[in-house]
């Protein structure tokens, strides 16, 4: 008896699933990318998506390289429309675009970011220089022209003027563009103010970078995750830790952690903004220009997306902790975005 | 001197049994400590989730008096009901928002001020007031007593987790707009409600309008497709490998396999499903037919071992019977052994799929970790699943989404202790002894 329900049930469950099965279409945008821009890529997906007759498109974190990785792998429905970027496009990723029939990319700035390194309120504020920050964390220093095993513990030992407190950071894992970005912004600028090992560069670039950018692994850097929160949750509990992450996580939890000058800038709208804080980057996304009438609503994201209502001072971007670009700029991008200016090769 | 022998002898004894007796109790007091410190842990753990996640379930609204302003919402004479839907939802109901908060705080002057005060209400507010002319076009003209959803900060201003006594610049609530509120809550304007929207919608970027029902319904289509396909391959393969299969190296080959295949870890399997279900097969990424293929490899092994033990665990007697009696090999298993190893077999298969509920790892492969509004309708449209949807409000700035993550986790762990309990019931009620 019971066999004969179980084959009932199942025949209609199989039956259930055949229907409401529809035809496989994309009349949905398809986005993948930085986990950086995706709070502020969801942001306008919600609101494109309420505004217009389109359905709202999905939005995957899958991190900067990940998501060009995906993007460049064809033409056509199952490669995703648009990728989200926290640096820009590197030209081996055009090639390989180009190898797979993407020639026409359009690139589209959304805005800057800018990478803080916080403390809890409960402690200190401190002010750090990039040679500073490069030598407490850098895996080998340059002591006197030799390169030894960073010796660091404490943060007076980097710079007699900082606290006795351990050098203990929470920071992003290597798959993260915010990683790539401090890497390049923070730990190389603060690598050059070497002469000796700014002389390497010009010698040996590869040893040049294998100098700048590693980062010690011997627990005063700890890998926390991509989990931001978590960083700001430790923070709070731990107050001479100090985290790495983005504006947009300050901006949210401003009563409790608070971000430490660099070169003598405070991590602020304002200064991020006009470039004056040295750890801040540009934010991006590409979209297939072979796709762009081929799925529905691309144009009309595009246009949502560079919308003063979104991108603007005032836009709902900024709320979210996105730094706008300068008038002129934004006005220039609008007009390049809407005419689906292609990167040049 | 055989009694002294003798007697040395049970003293030495009667150490020995001492020290026996004193290493039972270390071990009694080490395995009570153990389960007191996972208690403990456990405790712990619901009390964090319960005092975050309770206040998720509730949200704040403010009650405002908006006029339905005929001169911005526009003639709508001689239209028909969808060309009056259509001309309602293109109308600019924020402003209709706005200028009733104006005339509550006539005060309030230039732009700034007015944003600020415009923030005190969600921008879900806006589709709040467009279903109510909608549904009655005699509202247009009238002044309506709206009970308008708070925006988040508001929210957790009223809850108490943004505290009034720092600096203005240093929360999210600014004195001005802290001043307004408390205007409003000496008017009895501000009200606490059950959250609905929570049950009801899909995921939002703001965490007032957030809700868990976009996960829920893929989590269910994924594990439907998975029960689809691992339940009847798992019950057919056991009984096969039990009852049918010669025994020989090929099957103990297959034996070991299966078991091995069990402990693996669940990425591996979303790896198998990217390169199988989407790169050879060209499936839809972040469908949930994908993700429920997926996760049936994942719960294959668990449901044939089950099965397996449970066709094993009915007495052979009964087969004996059957086939004394004439009945087909065949026969006898589908009408005695397999009806009566049905409570095992299912204890097995929900488990299963309970542990299914709770993976994220495979989904993420494959693309179901994604930020997906619409609430999905069928296996093919993109979503995402409960645990996935925890991952990511849990990785969100916005302070208001930590409570949506605790009660997220709440729903998940409400609904796998209703699975587990139906596997418990399960077996108590159609459980045979012999």
């Amino acid at each position: 008896m019971l066999t004969k329900n179980i084959s009932v049930f199942l025949g209609a469950t199989v039956l259930t699933v055949a229907i409401i099965s529809p035809a496989i279409a994309r009349d949905q945008i398809r986005i993948v990318g930085s986990s950086t821009v995706y709070p502020f890529a969801t942001a306008v997906a919600e609101e494109f998506g309420r505004k217009t007759k389109f359905k709202t498109p999905v939005v995957e974190s899958t991190g900067s390289g990940g998501g060009l990785k995906l993007f460049c792998e064809g033409v056509g429905e199952k490669y995703p429309d648009i990728t989200n970027a926290s640096r820009s496009i590197k030209s081996s990723e055009i090639k390989r675009c180009a190898k797979n029939g993407i020639t026409e990319i359009v690139e589209v700035k959304v805005g800057f970011d800018g990478i803080v390194i916080a403390n809890s309120k409960k402690s200190e504020r401190i002010e750090l220089s990039l040679r500073d920050i490069w030598t407490a964390l850098a895996t080998e220093i340059s002591v006197n022209g030799v390169m030894v095993t960073n010796p660091h513990k404490f943060w007076n030992q980097v710079n007699p003027t900082l606290p006795h407190k351990k050098i203990e950071i929470l920071g992003p894992p290597p798959t993260s563009g915010t990683r790539d970005a401090f890497m390049e912004l923070a730990m190389e600028g603060g690598c050059k103010t070497y002469p000796e090992i700014k002389a390497i560069k010009k010698k040996n670039k590869k040893a040049y970078k294998a100098i700048c950018h590693t980062i010690r692994e011997d627990g005063a850097y700890i890998e926390a995750g991509e989990n931001d929160n978590l960083i700001v949750g430790k923070l709070q509990a731990n107050p001479d830790a100090f985290g790495i992450f983005g504006y947009s996580f300050l901006d949210q939890n401003s009563d409790v952690i608070q971000g430490n000058l660099v070169n003598g800038k405070e991590p602020t709208f304002d200064n991020i903004s006009n470039g004056s804080y040295p750890v801040s980057r540009s934010l991006y996304f590409y979209i297939k220009k072979a796709h762009v009438d081929k799925t529905s609503g691309i144009r009309e994201y595009l246009k949502e997306f560079t919308s003063e209502n979104a991108m603007g001072e005032y836009g709902y971007l900024a709320e979210k902790g996105l730094i706008p670009m300068p008038t002129a700029e934004l006005e220039k991008m609008r007009e390049d975005a809407k005419n689906l200016v292609t990167l040049s090769n | 001197m055989t009694d002294l022998k003798q007697n040395t002898a049970s003293l030495k004894s009667q150490a020995r049994l001492k020290k026996r007796y004193r290493k039972e109790r270390l071990f009694k007091a080490i395995g009570l400590s153990g389960l007191l410190s996972g208690l403990l842990a456990l405790t712990i753990m619901m009390i964090s989730i319960l005092s975050t996640g309770l206040s998720g379930f509730s949200e704040t609204r403010i009650k405002f008096d908006i006029y339905m302003d005929p001169e911005i919402i526009g003639s709508t004479d001689g239209y028909d009901e969808t060309e009056y839907r259509d001309h309602i939802a293109q109308i600019n109901h924020s402003t209709l928002i706005r200028n009733s908060l104006k005339i509550k705080f006539s005060d309030v002057k230039g732009r700034r001020d007015v944003f600020n005060l415009q923030k005190l209400v969600s921008s879900g507010s806006r589709e709040e007031v467009r279903r109510l002319l909608i549904e009655d076009k005699n509202l247009i003209g009238k002044t309506i007593a709206m009970d308008l959803l708070a925006s988040s900060n508001v929210d957790m201003y009223v809850k108490g987790q943004i505290s009034r006594d720092v600096n203005q610049s240093e929360r999210k609530i600014s004195d001005r707009q802290l001043a307004w509120l408390d205007i409003l809550e000496s008017e009895g304007r501000i009200l606490k409600g059950f959250n609905w929207k929570f049950f009801s919608t899909g995921d939002s970027r703001e965490p007032e309008l957030a809700g868990i029902l976009g996960a829920a319904m893929g989590s269910f289509l994924t594990l439907l497709v998975t029960l689809l396909i691992a339940f009847p391959i798992g019950v057919a393969s056991a009984l096969y490998l039990e009852e049918f299969a010669p025994h020989n190296k090929w099957t103990d080959l297959i034996e070991i396999n299966i078991n091995n295949l069990a402990a693996v870890p669940s990425i591996i399997f979303g790896l198998l499903g990217l390169a199988i279900f989407l790169n050879v097969f060209n499936m839809p990424r972040s469908a949930p037919l994908v993700g429920g293929l997926t996760l049936a490899l994942m719960t294959l092994p668990t449901i044939i071992i089950s099965s397996r033990a449970a066709i094993r665990a009915v007495p052979p007697s009964i087969r004996d019977a059957a086939i004394g009696m004439g009945a087909s090999n065949l026969q006898a298993q589908f009408h005695h052994v397999l009806p009566l190893s049905m409570p095992g077999i299912m204890t097995g298969t929900i488990i299963g799929m309970a542990q299914a509920l709770g993976e994220t790892a495979p989904l993420l492969m494959i693309g179901m970790v994604a930020f997906i509004v619409d609430v999905p309708q069928g296996v093919l449209d993109a979503a995402t699943a409960l645990p996935v949807q925890i991952f990511l409000w849990a990785d969100s700035p916005e302070r208001g989404f930590m409570e949506k993550t605790s009660a997220a986790i709440i729903v998940l762990l409400v609904f796998l202790i209703m699975m587990n309990g139906l596997a418990i019931w399960v077996r108590h009620k159609f459980e045979k002894r012999w």
